[in-house]
């Protein structure tokens, strides 16, 4: 990959994690399931201790009208949110007993 | 020991006396000649929500929806007068399904400004009225006037959009939905237009899910590791009470505690929570709209505890509305494919979000949420396939139960009845206007 995901510029080491920044819930939710638990610890640990940070930043913009790199950075915030779960609580990538139960979405706000 | 008063009989299913306390048969949620009575005798004769007025943001706005368990299709649509319609999605023609898009058997929606069939080009009006006929002049005696798509009862309340099957219902959509009508009415439903819509096959029976989701005194066991783990097993150690449950046959309420959203102590719930501000109550931080709950619907957090946290109706037959004390709604609806399966559907709605934190917050909260949903939806393939084993007959329910006890109840004195029943044994005889 020649072109690294744009970024805000201080930010910009997040892009070892380009492939988390993926805009459908499903996309990220199977990126969970295809992920181990130390890969999302190791998203987890490089965005919680800046998260304020990070919020803070993208508040500072419009959120009608997100630059790409800033709309980057939320969809990395947002597969935080699904690998925040793996990494907290369940220490496996699935729910626990959640067997063959899964989801649709139909329709889900986007950016 | 109960944290919470009960009604001066003792218990919430004995302040219904007729509802009984005894053992249960859950036959009623396997048995396939049963769930037909329950097809025939329900779920044609009642109003049913398809979705809400948002999802129709113009004229010409439609969706498709497929009834499958009653071989029906539907398109709802906004004619020209804005008026919303509902029709059977068949051309007058040779019967071809009217809307659809690559599957036919798939749900779709969109927009148009007019409905025109794929297979001779007739073409309907928003309205349904017949305007256009390929080579009009080869037809014989064609009555155009009478060949308009065949509609469906259909109303809203609320900005909640319900369509009947029957051909003459037997109630109006306000009669149907009796005290809630009201009692419900005044929410800014409206105004909460950020939504998150899924849907899952699910192996158990409808009543099933319902039963999940009316009683929470498998909160703390089934959704234990959800919490931390000292606050977990807290919460089963003290188990679960509702502050109130209410029947207004054949709906139903429970009102349940909350306290998580912001929590007392940032100890009690995950660091993401704390992060973002958010959880499986949802945003912690209230939208303007809701006026800091000054303004509750008349039947919303009828205890007025300080404690309260979220309150689920259940709108027979099978569509739920809870409201949650952070200011947000989460909608169910159990869609009956078979008497052991059954296709669940469920929408959160926010306010939309006005700043990116905001917005981070509302997909915080349907992550969680998703995450208790698996959980609920596996146990019940589980379920299912162990009580039709037929092993164990009659079930115990308790207390806390109440609401599935009296929804399967409901759901047996309308088949007796072939339809909804003037009255329930269990209902006090004057029950005041
Ligand atoms: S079946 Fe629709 S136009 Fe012929
Ligand atoms: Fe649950």
């Amino acid at each position: 990959m020649s072109t690294p995901l744009a970024l805000p510029e201080e930010f910009a080491d997040l892009a070892q994690f380009e492939d988390w920044a993926l805009e459908t819930w499903r996309e990220r939710y199977e990126k969970r399931l295809a992920s181990t638990v130390e890969e999302m610890q190791a998203l987890y640990d490089a965005i919680t201790p800046r998260i304020e940070e990070i919020l803070s930043y993208c508040d500072r913009h419009d959120l009608a009208a997100l630059p790409d790199e800033v709309r980057n950075l939320m969809f990395l915030l947002f597969s935080l949110c699904e690998a925040s779960l793996p990494v907290e609580i369940w220490r496996q990538p699935r729910v626990p007993d959640s067997g063959a139960a899964d989801l649709t979405m139909v329709a889900e706000p986007r950016l | 020991m109960a944290h919470f008063p009960k009604p001066a009989e003792g218990s919430w299913t004995q302040h219904y006396p007729g509802l009984g306390t005894g053992p249960i048969s859950y036959r009623d949620s396997f048995d396939p000649h049963y769930w037909q009575q329950e097809i025939d005798s329900i779920f044609t004769k009642e109003w049913l929500c398809v979705g809400r007025v948002e999802q129709l943001s113009r004229v010409g706005s439609y969706f498709t929806k497929e009834f499958e368990w009653a071989n029906r299709s539907l398109v709802i649509v906004k004619d020209q007068g804005e008026t919303i319609r509902a029709f059977h999605n068949i051309c007058r023609h040779r019967g071809n399904k009217l809307v659809w898009h690559d599957y036919p058997g798939e749900e779709t929606s969109g927009y148009c400004r007019q409905f025109s069939c794929k297979y001779h080009a007739w073409r309907y009006a928003l309205d349904g009225s017949l305007v256009f006929v390929q080579q009009e002049e080869e037809f014989f005696d064609l009555d155009k006037e009478n060949l308009g798509l065949v509609s469906v009862a259909c109303d809203v309340w609320e900005g909640f959009i319900f369509v009947n099957l029957d051909p003459q219902p037997s109630q109006t959509l306000t009669e149907a939905l009796g005290d809630l009508a009201t009692g419900l009415a005044g929410y800014p439903y409206g105004e909460m237009t950020q939504r998150y819509n899924v849907t899952s096959k699910i192996n158990s029976n409808w009543k099933l899910f319902i039963d999940a989701f009316v009683e929470f005194y498998h909160a703390p066991i089934l959704h234990q590791q959800q919490s931390t783990s000292e606050e977990g097993q807290k919460l089963a150690a003290v188990g679960f009470e509702g502050l109130h449950y209410e029947l207004f046959s054949p709906h139903s309420m429970v009102s349940s505690w909350g306290g998580m959203a912001p929590p007392a102590d940032p100890r009690m719930v995950k660091p993401m929570e704390n992060f973002l501000r958010s959880g499986l109550f949802g945003p912690w931080d209230k939208p303007a709209v809701v006026d800091n709950n000054e303004n509750l619907p008349p039947l919303v957090n009828p205890s007025g505890h300080r404690a309260w946290g979220i309150d689920s109706f259940l709108l027979w037959p099978n569509f739920m509305i809870l409201i949650w004390e952070t200011g947000w709604y989460l909608t169910y609806s159990y869609w009956p494919d078979s008497p052991n399966s059954h296709t669940f559907e469920s929408s959160l709605y926010f306010v939309p979000p006005e700043t990116s934190s905001q917005r981070v917050a509302q997909e915080y909260a349907f992550s969680v949420f998703k995450e208790f949903a698996l959980q609920d939806a596996n146990t019940l393939e589980a379920t299912q396939s162990m009580i039709e084993t037929g092993v164990v007959d009659t079930f115990v329910l308790n207390d806390q139960e109440v609401l599935c006890r009296h929804h399967h109840a409901a759901a047996r004195e309308q088949v007796a009845a072939g339809r909804r029943p003037d009255s329930y044994p269990w209902m006090p005889a004057e029950v005041s206007a």
